[in-house]
């Protein structure tokens, strides 16, 4: 009797290994693209290799505060505030658009996202994500002057690729080479284009917040003693469908020109900024993949 | 005696032509809506194993197969509750404890009684249920609905998010199975 029954355990063992081990035969180990390298398709101010899913909407609202340098009479900067608000679609899984305005310039911006290769494990894989974006920006500001009225001079450029990788689940870094150019400079002493290197940067903190940076150091391009480069370090903080991300920056403008070409204050001299940008996703398009 | 058990046994082998029953293509469906928006995940390549003869029955579900209407809430589903890199199945191993009071060669509808391990999220608990064998040509259709509480298989759910998730989620499994060489 104790034999029959240790014998249909064992049947019974045998047949559990059995259903897997029939998977297995059967299946292939397949190629798994590597997902959440950022919370959001934006790092801070710059891009991150995130892509928007297919039929995903991003309302972005980016808020920039005074210095902290202003003291107590100006509450640290929270007297004045920079915007931008925008509008991301995910055309498809490896193609979005975006539109934004922001207050600074009163500057309208634009930009198209194209994901060439994404960071993959398995057979045939693909150790990062290399990513292109390609925008424009307009300042719609008046203008008194008659040449800087003019529609070609108010206009902005910027040509970006993003190599980026995820280490393990809880540390991504990417490089985001970036061309920036001025159909008009300020000043004889600033260069229409302006070359930055973009480094982003996350530390996963628990499921649903993470500490991040942003940074894009120039290497060509920029006027001594006038352009800062761009530092901001802050938190990434998800709830449900929305991302926080919390931050104090450098940085005032919130379009690749901007961020990149017009930053101007100092970490040293304590002209920083606290800023949030808040994102918030609706489906248009329901989702019908399981690889999202 | 010694005869009568070898013959029993060559019977037993000759009658065990159909005796195991396999899908690859089962359907598991969840429902854990709150208080606000619609939670609801599908997934449509379940593995089903049933064994007619020792009664054994066995499932395996990979977790990243889930559907979602809402792309994000399946990478949140993903990423932030099943932690499915860490976690890639679900499982369950168990058997059908009245295999005998049900007819593979006879078409009709048996109720299935079924205890065994369920892991989900790395977490391994006995459960017990029933469910429901439609025996059509020879071919059985497994299925079930029963409730699990997202505590049990320490799935967390933040504060933040408390009310638009429940904390009891129900589970539906349809597997149309077919008979194995």
């Amino acid at each position: 009797m104790a034999l029959a029954m240790t014998s249909s355990c064992v049947a019974l063992k045998a047949q559990t290994e059995d259903l897997e081990k029939l998977l297995d035969a059967g299946n292939k180990p397949q190629k798994q693209y590597v997902h959440n390298a950022f919370k959001s398709s934006r790092v801070i101010n710059g891009h991150s290799m995130e892509m928007l899913g297919k039929g995903v909407l991003d309302f972005r609202i980016l808020h920039r505060f005074g210095t902290l340098s202003g003291g107590y009479h100006e509450l640290f900067g929270l007297d004045q505030a920079s915007m931008r608000f925008g509008f991301d679609y995910g055309v498809s899984k490896n193609f979005s658009v975006g539109i934004g305005r922001s207050t600074f310039n009163k500057e309208v911006d634009g930009f198209l996202k194209c994901r060439i290769v994404q960071q993959s494990k398995g057979p045939g894989s693909f150790p990062v994500s290399v990513l292109w974006v390609s925008g424009m920006t307009m300042k719609t500001a008046k203008e008194s002057d008659a040449v800087r009225a003019k529609m070609e001079n108010r206009l902005g450029y910027y040509h970006q690729v993003i190599l980026g990788r995820k280490f393990g689940s809880a540390f991504t870094l990417q490089l985001s080479p970036t061309l920036v150019h001025r159909n008009l400079v300020d000043s004889m002493a600033d260069k229409n284009n302006m070359v930055a290197m973009g480094i982003g940067g996350r530390i996963k903190l628990s499921n649903r917040s993470a500490l991040i940076l942003d940074t894009y150091p120039f290497l060509y391009g920029g006027r001594s003693g006038y352009n800062r480069i761009p530092l901001s370090i802050g938190f990434d903080i998800e709830t449900g469908g929305h991302v926080f991300q919390l931050h104090i920056t450098n940085t005032r403008g919130m379009n690749e020109k901007a961020f990149i070409t017009e930053t101007t204050e100092r970490w040293r001299k304590g002209d920083i900024r606290i800023g949030f940008n808040l994102s918030r996703v609706f489906t248009v398009v329901k989702n019908k993949e399981a690889s999202w | 005696m010694k005869q009568l058990f070898f013959s029993l046994c060559v019977l037993a082998s000759l009658q065990s032509t159909a005796q195991r029953y396999m899908t690859k293509t089962g359907t598991v469906d969840f429902v854990a809506t709150g208080a606000i928006e619609k939670i609801e995940g599908s997934n449509k390549s379940v593995a089903c194993l049933l064994d007619s003869k020792a009664g054994s029955l066995d499932f395996i579900i990979q977790i990243k197969s889930f559907v979602f209407e809402k792309q994000l809430m399946q990478e949140h589903f993903n990423e932030n509750y099943m932690e499915s890199d860490k976690f890639p199945k679900a499982s369950f191993k168990g058997s059908v404890t009245n295999m005998t009071s049900i007819n593979m060669a006879k078409d009709g509808d048996y109720t299935a009684d079924v205890v065994g391990k369920l892991m989900i999220h790395g977490v391994t608990k006995d459960v017990k249920s029933t469910g429901k064998v439609i025996v059509k040509g020879g071919k059985p259709v497994l299925k079930s609905a029963f409730s699990v509480l997202l505590a049990d298989y320490g799935i967390e759910i933040p504060g933040a998010v408390k009310d638009k998730i429940s904390k009891d989620v129900k589970i539906n499994v349809h597997c149309a199975l077919d008979a194995m060489k």
